[in-house]
């Protein structure tokens, strides 16, 4: 099965389970007073999970035929190309997310670009280090000072 | 008219918003020029910037900006390295690169710059004439028409996704309305559908499933494929004059082209990428047999077509924005998705409630292209230089400013986390072909879709507006009828293939 019909699988699923929380469990909750009314909350969520049932079904059993197009990126050959780098990045992008708050935004921020930059192949060390502190510096000049949005310097233990 | 475009003059020319429109072009041209980076990525990026300043002109102004130099810069690296950074260039690239290697890339530069500006000065022209009239038509919409109106634009665009798939583009339409449920909503005062997780108790967050959307996937396939991102050095660009004859040759081009180009962009889902393909092969169809030879060869008709007709359907794809709130392609959903956050709600009001807003950005797309015109041409051999930045410093910058972007808006650092989260799902589904604008249209849409629905809902007590309303059953059979045309086309071309008679 190709990966489309598996993806439009996990959409049928979202749908069913949207559909049975709108048709099933959600209108229990509603006040009396509501129920008098027109339109619930439910209303149009309940419209939403039949369309979008009977559309995953037809993509699912791949009963409109296209042809089968290829983009710039073929995922059946995922391991010819830099897998690993772009897995490498999103780890890094994950810790980053976890490390900005505890070590603070200059050294999370110059230690994601210069981790990216490695990740990517880069060794000329010196010039990460000048480059991605003087990107982070100006970052956070014109984010705290210009834009007027806090983002704390240092890390925990040092203060602010 | 004339008071609108005075109070328009005013508000555009403050020197903050001069600076917006000029900081905008040159940012638009910087990033533009990346290839793989198309104007989408780059709104996202510049929208918890614009958001942030507080001032709804100034930052519609801004990402207009933004906008027109994105699609300026797409084009300066289709001709100088084949590789346009955005869709809506590829045509650009048909007859600008050959000149660029025949050794005329400065003149190239100057005719496209010369098409797109002419192309969006025409475009903000007929937006000026076309808009009002539009809105004064729109006024008269009840909620009903206007749910049936967004069931059109939808309908519109997933129709226009292509064969075979149709029925994904509508999927992903319906997956990004589902996603506009969560949250807790103005009208019912509950949350619904949060499984009892906070986080979701205000809905997803528009930023960072925009970034998720369109900025984190082109960056990801950057890495995966690092062929995508060709290099080069851009090579020497001189001599930016180009001769009358030559000036005499696109002329009528651009006239035709921008009419063309700009009539196309006011249609939901067809916007700059149809605009400039079908401009470029109207023109080679209407050439002389002498000129047709010289297409895709450096033909400088061929070359002017494609630039007009994208910067026109730019302009053009701001009328359904600004005058029904509808927005027609995944960039003016963006917008649109800006200004919700601004809290001014675009559509037939805007001109009557903000008139110095609609005003202030159809003055600024005519200050935005002088910019392009005079500014950018004559720096754009130094602006070139970016394309000599090597990728291993460009890709973690990229994604740094994916993750701020999602950050600042938010200031919330789980927000990171749900970034990525779906930055991987939008790979996954663009791996698998589908089209990822209507997703986030289609969540941008969501709550006025159902705001409408509701509304028509409680007026009529019940679902009868949708046959008694004799308007809004019409867009609806409009609506049904684009969305089965495609596949239904396709099915007798595919008959065809197989020797099967046609009914007719």
């Amino acid at each position: 099965m190709a990966l489309d019909r598996w993806v439009a699988l996990v959409f049928l699923g979202i749908c069913l389970a949207y559909g049975y929380a709108a048709w099933f469990t959600m209108d229990g909750s509603l006040p009396p007073f509501m129920r008098r009314t027109p339109v619930w909350p439910s209303s149009f969520p309940k419209v939403l999970s039949i369309a979008g049932i009977i559309l995953s079904t037809i993509v699912l059993l791949g009963l409109e035929k296209g042809e089968e197009k290829i983009g710039d990126v073929d995922y059946r050959k995922l391991g010819e190309y830099h897998l690993s780098q772009a897995l490498m990045l999103l780890g890094l992008m994950v810790a980053y997310a976890l490390l900005l708050r505890p070590a603070g935004f200059l050294l999370a921020t110059s230690g994601f670009l210069i981790g990216g930059s490695v990740i990517l192949g880069e060794r000329r060390w010196l010039v990460m280090i000048v480059v991605s502190a003087i990107a982070t510096g100006l970052v956070w000049y014109l984010v705290q000072v210009v834009l007027g949005i806090f983002l704390r310097p240092l890390p925990f233990f040092m203060g602010v | 008219m004339l008071e609108g475009i005075l109070l328009g003059l005013q508000t555009a020319l403050s020197i903050q918003n001069l600076l917006m429109v000029i900081g905008g072009c040159l940012i638009g041209t910087f990033i533009g020029m990346l290839p793989g980076l198309g104007p989408m990525s780059i709104i996202a990026i510049m929208i918890p910037v614009a958001i942030s300043m507080g001032d709804p002109a100034a930052a519609l102004i801004l990402l207009a900006g933004v906008y027109y130099g994105a699609i300026f810069g797409g084009s300066t690296s289709s001709i100088l390295l084949n590789a346009p950074g955005v869709a809506g260039t590829v045509a650009t690239s048909f007859d600008g690169y050959p000149m660029a290697r025949a050794g005329k890339a400065g003149k190239a530069l100057t005719i496209a710059a010369i098409a797109s500006f002419a192309g969006g000065t025409i475009g903000a022209i007929l937006l000026m004439i076309f808009a009002p009239a539009l809105s004064s038509v729109a006024l008269l919409f009840h909620s009903s028409e206007y749910f049936a109106l967004m069931v059109v634009g939808l309908s519109a665009i997933a129709a226009f996704a292509g064969t075979g798939q149709v029925a994904k583009a509508l999927l992903m339409t319906v997956i990004g309305l589902i996603m506009a449920t969560v949250g807790e909503t103005a009208q019912f005062n509950a949350p619904r559908f949060t499984m009892g997780i906070m986080d979701l108790q205000s809905g997803f967050g528009f930023i960072t499933l925009a970034m998720a959307m369109f900025a984190l996937p082109e960056a990801l396939y950057l890495v995966l494929k690092p062929s995508r991102s060709a290099q080069g050095s851009s090579g020497e660009i001189k001599d930016l004059r180009i001769t009358r004859e030559e000036a005499k040759q696109i002329t009528p081009v651009i006239g035709r082209q921008s009419l063309q180009g700009f009539f196309i962009g006011v249609l939901p889902g067809a916007g700059a990428t149809i605009a400039s393909f079908l401009g470029y092969a109207v023109e080679r169809n209407i050439a002389s047999k002498d000129e047709q030879k010289e297409f895709g060869h450096g033909s400088v008709k061929g070359l002017a077509a494609p630039e007009t007709a994208n910067n026109a359907a730019c302009t053009g794809s701001f009328v359904p924005l600004l005058t029904l709130g509808i927005p027609g392609s995944g960039t003016t959903a963006i917008l649109l998705g800006a200004l919700i956050a601004l809290s001014i709600t675009p559509g037939p009001r805007l001109m009557i409630d903000n008139p110095s807003i609609f005003w202030a950005v159809i003055i600024s797309m005519y200050i935005g292209n002088v910019v392009l015109l005079i500014l950018n041409l004559p720096l754009i051999p130094y602006i070139a230089k970016v394309l000599a930045v090597p990728r291993n410093f460009l890709i973690p910058f990229i994604l740094f400013f994916t993750l701020m972007g999602a950050y600042i808006g938010q200031n919330n650092a789980t927000e990171l986390l749900i970034l990525v989260g779906f930055g991987i799902v939008a790979t996954i589904l663009k791996f698998a072909d589908y089209p990822l604008a209507p997703l986030l249209i289609g969540f941008i849409l969501g709550t006025m879709l159902e705001d409408n629905f509701s509304r028509s809902m409680s007026l009529y007590d019940g679902p009868s507006f949708l046959w008694e309303r004799p308007m809004t059953t019409g867009l609806l059979l409009v609506a049904l009828i684009l969305v089965i045309l495609p596949s239904y086309r396709a099915r007798r071309a595919r008959a065809r293939q197989e020797g099967v008679a046609d009914g007719d």
